[in-house]
């Protein structure tokens, strides 16, 4: 019998011929990620551990974008651990402010994670790599701590489950909206424990930003990973920027799944979920009349070029609406600085759109937007739990980049094709 | 161990355990004072050490914030008992050493206030309450043994030592 993409990845990291689901193993892992809120936990209990040096100075990310440029003395406070660690342990891959981005909108751009590669990080969204045929996941700091000390990590292998998706992807529709639907359809607890692979082609027509906003909120139904066998888009995408040599690992064609789930693109508009799960989406035909306070695009869910491209398109010469604030956040250095080349910037600051440096920010309710008690944001980041951006009494709706833009416009949930 | 139970729903994410607004410190006493606060604004004040918290499906959901499980704990919380954990909460309340179980009956059946006795090495909660016993799944022999070391880090350092 063979093996889905996440046990071959496992059985590869642990030098077995094979591994199946429920299996306990210790595997290498070929990159550890922390940001300035879960770094200065790590550190202190790596200190405790005992170990002078990490295992691989190469193989560590640490990337300070959750409160950063920081936003008060407490999160200097933070930062300054995390930098000084990277200062004493000569980590290659610290990315200081002015290089940074949102971490997982980075390490892609960065050409830090691969295909075939297992990547443990301190940050839940490291599930985003799963976009280039990685199995990453997210784990909390004690688990960074080890991995940093010994280069690998316990796991215990997860069953796969597979969604494939068919047809083609009606207008506005993208990565986000395929995700937010199919959480609407298993819920926020569907994939629990478990490994998502995402084919079919759709998938296989699908660009990397889309991929890479899709498997971003595979734990969002509470997924270990979620995967996309890696093609010739995740090829081109990784060849020009691979930092080490990689090696791609593809689903055997008798891998075994725990279940099988197929959609069709025709069934599939643009997605909007409301308050205060996931879970909660609708179709943009079915939200009705919602008026919003804020905007918010970007985030490590949708902060890349694709969406920022897609966001000018539908403000080009309008503003937002009076009673919106818009406040749009590329994800990274470079994403801000070709926006700016490409004339978004432009645009966006022609609507009247507040534009961010690089910053997790308002996504956690960190700082640039955070919401008042009874307050209504539409926005392209990824949870909308109670007080997820503010005020425990305010409220967060996701969407994609299109439907955030158009309703910036309108000053309410609105379809883009409502402002075209 | 014995205490007191809170009782929680569905879902409780780690935004509700410990709000991403207090996440600029690491210190644990810091973070108990706001534990479970965007859940029940009262919670802090009224949870004493010893007390137990027993949820429905997918505690812990969400961020892999070792803060929720560390404010917990810091809190005085000595265990949770719930239908079904969010794995990356999973992982850390073990690495930490924070006591849990997994088991759905008891979940259902147990309400707030009720006094709940559990014996961590057998996986066995007896509601004292209404004198209902239930049998949580027993952890796989490789995490009793992390547990048994006082969390990942005391299991590292004996992995470490062997090397």
């Amino acid at each position: 019998m063979g093996m889905t993409i996440a046990e071959k990845i496992l059985a590869r990291h642990a030098d077995k011929d094979c591994v199946r689901p429920g299996e306990l193993i210790n595997a290498r892992v070929d990159l550890v990620l922390g940001n300035d809120v879960t770094a200065p936990v790590a550190i202190k209990e790596f200190r405790r551990l005992g170990v002078e040096k990490v295992f691989d100075r190469d193989r560590i990310a640490l990337v300070p974008d959750h409160f950063t440029p920081n936003k008060d003395i407490q999160s200097a406070e933070q930062a300054k651990i995390v930098r000084e660690f990277a200062r004493e342990q000569d980590i290659t891959y610290y990315f200081e402010v002015g290089r940074m981005g949102i971490e997982h909108a980075l390490l892609p751009e960065e050409g830090l994670a691969l295909p075939g590669e297992i990547i443990v990080g301190a940050d839940s969204h490291t599930c985003t790599y799963g976009a280039l045929g990685a199995l990453a996941t997210g784990v909390g700091s004690t688990d960074m701590a080890a991995a940093m000390a010994l280069g690998e990590a316990w796991f215990k292998v997860p069953p796969t489950l597979k969604f494939i998706f068919r047809g083609t992807l009606r207008p506005w529709v993208s990565g986000k909206d395929l995700i937010l639907y199919l959480i609407g359809k298993i819920g926020v607890d569907g994939a629990l424990y478990r490994s998502m692979e995402f084919a079919g082609e759709i998938i296989e027509n699908l660009s990397m930003d889309s991929r890479l906003s899709m498997c971003n909120m595979a734990i969002e139904a509470g997924a270990k990973c979620g995967i996309i066998a890696p093609d010739a888009v995740t090829l081109d995408y990784v060849s020009a920027r691979a930092k080490r040599p990689f090696e791609p690992v593809y689903p055997d064609a008798d891998a075994e799944y725990e279940k099988v789930y197929t959609f069709d693109g025709a069934d599939i508009e643009p997605q909007v979920a409301f308050p205060h799960l996931p879970e909660n989406t609708r179709g943009i035909s079915e939200v009705g009349e919602i008026t919003i306070d804020q905007v918010v695009i970007g985030s490590c869910t949708n902060g890349r070029i694709e969406d920022l491209r897609v966001a000018a398109e539908l403000l080009k010469g309008k503003k937002a609406h009076k009673n919106v604030r818009l406040i749009i956040i590329p994800g990274t250095q470079k994403i801000l600085r070709q926006a700016l080349q490409e004339g978004l910037i432009d645009i966006f600051l022609a609507a009247e759109a507040v534009v961010s440096t690089p910053t997790c920010g308002p996504c956690l309710g960190g700082h640039m937007g955070i919401l008042a008690k009874g307050e209504r944001a539409l926005a392209t980041t990824n949870r909308n739990f109670v007080g997820r951006m503010g005020h425990p009494e305010s409220e967060v709706y996701l969407c994609n980049p299109a439907v955030a833009a158009a309703s910036a416009v309108t000053g309410k949930i609105s379809a883009p094709e409502e402002v075209l | 161990m014995q205490g007191r139970v809170w009782k929680f729903g569905n879902d409780i994410d780690t935004d509700a355990i410990i709000p991403a607004r207090y996440l600029n410190t690491s210190d644990p006493a810091e973070l108990a004072k706001h534990v479970m606060e965007d859940a029940d604004a009262t919670f802090p004040e009224k949870v004493k050490p010893g007390d137990i918290i027993v949820a429905l499906k997918n505690f812990g959901c969400g961020s892999s914030r070792e803060h929720a499980p560390l404010a917990l704990k810091a809190a005085g919380v000595a265990c949770v008992i719930a239908h079904s954990f969010a794995r990356i909460f999973y992982r850390n309340a073990i690495n930490i050493g924070l006591p849990i179980l997994e088991s759905p009956e008891a979940a259902v059946r147990i309400e707030e206030g009720h006094e709940v006795k559990v014996d961590l090495a057998k996986g066995s909660i007896v509601n004292l309450t209404t004198g209902e016993t239930f049998q949580a799944a027993p952890f796989p022999a490789f995490m009793q043994e992390i547990m048994a070391r006082g969390g990942l880090i005391g299991y590292v350092q004996w992995r470490l030592a062997q090397k």
